[in-house]
This record gives C-alpha cells, structure tokens and sequence, in this order.
C-alpha cells in the first residue's frame, strides 16, 4: 500500500492504490499507476462535477458517454472510474488516451465505490464557495 | 505577449462534437502558460457556456482574447435568446428536458458555474435575438 501519511495531513493515494482498493480494471493508463490522487468526487451530473476545484480528483461516475471525457478534461480530474462494470466504448477510450486521462472500470456499486476509497482516506471536493 | 485572437464555432445540438471547443480554448491557454487555476476556471466557463448553445441555442462562436491583463470570452449564438436571465443564474433552475438530465446535463448550474468562476459576466440576449456572454478574467503578474 503506498499511503502516505504526512504530519496529519489527508493521505495521497496512488492511482495504483485507487485500482486496487476496486479491484478495477485499468482501461487507459497503465502508465499512470503512480499518479497522485489528491480528492474523490462521485456523480453522474457534469455540472456538478464543475462546481469544485477537482483538478487531482479520481472521478467516480455511472454516466458512460464521450460528455464524461471532456468534462473531465476541462476540469483536469486526475482519473476516471465507471461503477457498476460499465465499459467505455472506442470513442471514448481514444478520446481519453489523447488527453491522457486514465480510465477504469470497477463491478462495485456508486456507494461501495465510495466507501471503498474514503475508508482509504481519500476525502471529498468541497465547493468552491 | 501582446493580444492574443482564437475563435471556435459550436454547432447547435451536435452532442458528439460538444466540448471540443472548449478543449482547444483550454490547449491554448495551457499553451501560453497560465497558471492552472485560471486555466481550469477559464476552461469551465467555455465549456459550460459551450454545452448551453449545444442544448438550447443556435450557431455559436466562442471567441478568446488574452491581452495582458486580461482573458476575455466572448460568446455568442443565434438561437431562441434566455426567456429569464436573473432566474437562470439561480443555482438549479433548469429547462432542460428528461433527454438532456439523462446525458447528465441540465442541473440548472451552467450560468451559476460561469458566474462564479469568472471575474465578471455580462449577459445580452433577447427573445428570438440569439444570446451574448462577454466573460472576463484577471491575469495577475
């Protein structure tokens, strides 16, 4: 595990460690498994994805089309994760390789996703007012 | 640097292409070497303005100005016009239809977005006269 406990500051997770807490699988980004993941945000809404400063974040989502890669590109999130097994489709998949955003996929639901990460320290975006 | 011009079409209702221009609009900011918060708020309020006209307007442009001190967004289309300017920058208030809430749009937050992202916004539109969004923002140093 690479925690990474720091004079009581959050700990940063990896994208490594990120893939294992879900056992997801990597479907861009294998070479990313070293990348830093400084927040958590979960939602199918774009907008509110765009409310916080989640440059860094993993995103958790269920929504699965090509609006997902470039929300989360124009508000720099660190990665990409579909809930619930959902499987990006080829559009998507290159469209995030150019960007290079990773992308997984994980069977666990929304909320077990979530609970799966905070339980590992991960915290949430706050608004940004 | 001196002033900076770069202009993006945005076809109306074209949800493949959505975003696009607004993801060149972040390329060439990150190009001149902005800082990354005014980076990702410029970003955000292209993008959001950019997926307004996908869902509600007509033919747009985005066009981008950087002068020294100063980025500016302008943002135009010709489609139907804000029937309620103040109520559409009341976070949730939306028009949108079950088809757009289902895409994971229409949350009622895009203008509120640009609004707090940005140092000013200044909003022109007139029923059936199309929408004009100037969206400013400081460059410190």
């Amino acid at each position: 595990m690479n925690n990474i406990m720091n004079n009581n500051k959050i700990p940063t997770l990896k994208l490594a460690d990120v893939k294992e807490a879900l056992r997801a699988e990597i479907l861009v980004g294998n070479d990313k498994l070293d990348i830093s993941v400084t927040n958590g945000a979960s939602s199918d809404l774009m907008s509110d994805l765009l409310t916080g400063p989640t440059d860094g974040a993993v995103l958790l989502t269920g929504l699965n089309n090509i609006q997902v890669i470039r929300t989360s590109v124009i508000a720099g999130v660190a990665a990409v994760v579909f809930v619930r097994g959902k499987q990006p489709n080829t559009e998507m998949i290159n469209h995030a390789k150019e960007h290079g955003l990773p992308l997984l996929s994980t069977k666990f639901t929304m909320f077990s996703s979530c609970g799966r990460l905070f339980a590992k320290g991960l915290r949430g975006v706050e608004k940004r007012k | 640097m001196s002033n900076l011009t770069k202009s993006f079409n945005v076809k109306p209702r074209d949800f493949v292409g959505a975003g696009e221009a607004s993801i060149k609009v972040q390329e060439v900011l990150k190009a001149v070497g902005f800082e990354e918060d005014l980076i990702r708020r410029t970003s955000v309020c292209a993008y959001e303005a950019e997926m307004n006209i996908v869902m509600y307007g007509g033919d747009g442009n985005i066009s981008l100005n950087i002068d020294p001190e100063k980025i500016t967004l302008n943002i135009t289309d010709d489609g139907p016009g804000i029937e309620n300017i103040e109520m559409s920058l009341v976070e949730g208030y939306t028009t949108s239809s079950a088809k757009y809430q289902e895409m994971g749009f229409g949350a009622g937050m895009g203008l509120p977005n640009i609004k707090n992202n940005s140092d000013s916004l200044e909003i022109n539109s007139q029923k059936d006269k199309g929408t004009h969004l100037k969206i400013r923002f400081k460059v410190k140093g």
